[in-house]
């Protein structure tokens, strides 16, 4: 087994001092930005990426996930006692979670959510270590088309997911405009600046991310006027054993969610669609699935547990291919571009420290994750209990520091209150945001491996079929695209045809 | 405004229009400044405008659709936008943070931070000038701590930082 050889050589890089006090230090970071209105796993890490640039690569890499693990782990602090999803995937959580603490069973619903959470990053976990390296030396064989027909997949498929296929397409077309403002890297001529000199470095995806998700974020919880009356969480030993010994009477649920949320993490579904899918199927084929919505412990474990493990498997098409399944595996994409590594199959061929130390610090985070989240519950419910006024100008500034530090120029500070501004606009609106940040990210490499097919194939579009490989991938990924009127005309049909018979 | 007048404003209809106008806009700058740089197909493949150019022309397509069904569509939305009230608060929080991004050109970061917090504290939570000053202070030295001390991570400064020789 080549796995579980590197796997060991991942744990033995990962057990450092250092490397354990990043994963606390991410972890915790990750929990406060959890819970904190306004801050999330997207801009969390991004904000925080900059300090990484003088890192190691692993331990950057490690910190800044165990930020994204904080972040999933907190999601259901605040549904289950404040009954505020802090992140969207948690919306679902809070159907069954907060009724759980009225009932005063907060610490058994937290407990049962940071343990389904933890199953299902573990199995997203071990499918990554087993399927990650096929993938990867499966991809190698990938020349620029295939590169290109696997982008187009990822996109085309996001266009299926939203409510309106329409906003989702302007949302991903926005991305790749703002991708190409500034230097072509092919041909090094000037797009989009208008003369301006200041935009001949473009506009890092970082600086949108921290305005869209965290001013936009502070804006609309402002409008909400939130003020947060929760429920105390008391969480000792004794409840969680005794939460512990009824877990195993959910098992089918708990696979169920796991399978649920890797599947949505692998294609870019996310983990928000994930833990509604996870919560719906669960309800559907559960025997108390009528009591759901009034406090059971299967409607909390079955959300979180999908949420999480989707989460965690966005992380194997980034690792494999380069693809980021979630908004916060793109910005964590964005980071290994800046530390100087090439995203993409060769990472496991020359990246291995690399690769296998992050693949063991997931292991190892979560089990952190699980214990520090159990013991220190009543302390992150206290950050809640700051004033929205304390909090909002904090974040602020971190955010603004955030966004200078990026390229240290001032005037991204000012597009982030623009971004800010337009996130919080299109948030009310319904856009979908996570596919702008896709497309950001991936938007010039897209373009790039489009370009050198071209140049390769002197301009034949031909190219995109020929060979078996590159053909199933492009008619998959042109399938996608037109999957929503498919649907649509399925639909009408069979309106058509029962109309007919009546 | 009292609770049972009609609502007044800017429905969602109307904003969802107007954004996708907006949006509109920006895919034809995009398709004319990549028609400038030149949209076509030359010999080794596309040129440098011609993605863009396309993504601008997707960008009209679709915003045209969400406009148009925002005015005349079936299932439009009346409801209001955002109500006054509502909106109160959350231009509590853009002004002066515009007014914030403007002061770190002139003060620095850490400055302007310190009065941002400390503003925002007395005006929006009433707290007391103890309190106030702890916060403000506490967290602007823990940032400076942090960046330019642990991090070496230089942040923009004013006058005050350039007085003790940063």
């Amino acid at each position: 087994m080549d796995e579980l050889d590197a796997l060991f050589h991942g744990f033995a890089i990962a057990l450092t001092w250092y490397n354990i006090g990043m994963m606390v230090i991410g972890i915790v970071l990750g929990i406060v930005i959890g819970v904190l209105p306004g801050l999330g796993g997207p801009n969390g890490v991004a904000i925080l990426l900059p300090l990484t640039f003088t890192m190691s690569p692993t331990s950057a890499i490690i910190m800044l996930s165990c930020i994204y693990w904080g972040s999933l782990f907190a999601g259901a602090i605040t549904s289950v006692l404040f009954n505020i999803p802090g992140e969207t995937h948690s919306v679902a959580t809070t159907f069954d979670g907060y009724p759980l603490a009225q009932q005063g069973r907060a610490g058994e619903a937290l407990t049962a959510s940071f343990t389904g959470s933890f199953f299902g990053a573990l199995v997203a976990v071990l499918l990554i270590t087993f399927l990650a390296p096929m993938v990867a030396k499966f991809a190698l064989k990938f020349g620029p088309p295939e590169f290109f027909a696997v982008f187009l997949l990822t996109f085309c498929s996001f266009v299926g997911t939203g409510k309106d296929p329409f906003k989702t397409i302007i949302s991903m077309m926005l991305g790749f405009g703002l991708a190409a403002v500034g230097m072509d890297t092919v041909s090094g001529e000037l797009r989009m600046t208008f003369g301006w000199s200041e935009l001949l470095r473009g506009i890092d995806f970082l600086i949108v991310v921290i305005g869209l998700f965290g001013i936009g974020e502070i804006l609309l919880s402002m409008e909400e006027g939130l003020a947060f009356e929760g429920k105390s969480a008391k969480i000792n030993a004794k409840v969680v054993l005794e939460t512990w010994k009824k877990l195993p009477r959910y098992w089918l649920t708990l696979i169920r969610s796991a399978a649920i949320g890797c599947w949505m993490g692998i294609t870019p579904g996310g983990a928000t669609a994930a833990s509604f899918m996870g919560y719906g199927i669960a309800k559907r084929f559960s025997p108390n699935g009528d009591k759901f919505g009034t406090g059971q412990l299967e409607g909390v474990i079955a959300p979180e547990t999908a949420a999480h493990a989707s989460g965690t498997a966005a992380l194997l098409p980034m690792l494999a291919l380069g693809i980021p399944g979630s908004a916060t595996a793109a910005v964590l994409l964005g980071g290994l571009m800046v530390w100087g590594l090439q995203p993409g199959p060769l990472l496991f061929v020359e990246q291995k420290d690399f690769v296998w130390g992050l693949i063991a610090s997931m292991y190892l985070s979560n089990i952190a994750g699980l214990i520090i989240v159990l013991s220190t519950v009543p302390l992150f419910a206290a950050i809640l209990r700051i004033p929205f006024a304390i909090i909002a100008p904090i974040i602020i500034v971190v955010c603004a520091i955030g966004a200078f530090t990026v390229h240290s120029a001032m005037l991204d500070i000012w597009f982030m209150l623009l971004f800010g501004m337009v996130g919080y606009v299109l948030k009310k609106l319904d856009y979908p945001l996570a596919p702008m940040v896709l497309s950001l990210v991936l938007g010039d490499r897209a373009e790039a491996a489009f370009r050198q097919t071209m140049m390769g194939s002197r301009g034949e579009l031909g190219v995109f079929w020929s060979n078996s490989l590159v053909g199933t991938i492009t008619t998959l990924a042109l399938l996608m695209l037109i999957w929503p009127l498919l649907a649509f005309a399925w639909r009408k049909i069979r309106e058509r045809l029962a109309g007919e018979t009546t | 405004m009292e609770q049972n007048s009609p609502p007044r404003g800017l429905s969602h209809g109307a904003m969802d229009a107007i954004a996708a106008a907006c949006i509109f806009a920006v895919g034809v700058v995009m398709m004319v400044d990549n028609h400038r740089l030149g949209a076509g197909w030359a010999s080794d493949g596309p040129e440098s405008g011609y993605f863009p150019f396309r993504i601008g022309v997707i960008l009209c397509a679709a915003s045209l659709v969400v406009l148009l069904r925002s005015l005349f569509g079936r299932h439009r939305n009346h409801e209001i936008f955002v109500s006054w009230q509502k909106f109160k608060p959350v231009l509590l929080v853009l002004l002066p943070t515009a007014v914030f991004v403007l002061a770190i050109q002139f003060l620095g970061i850490y400055v302007a931070s310190t009065l941002f917090i400390a503003a925002f504290m007395r005006v929006m939570d009433k707290s007391g000038w103890v309190k106030t000053l702890l916060v403000a202070v506490g967290v602007n030295a823990l940032l400076f701590w942090m960046f330019e001390m642990q991090f070496m991570v230089p942040l923009p400064k004013g006058p005050l930082e350039a007085l003790f020789g940063y």
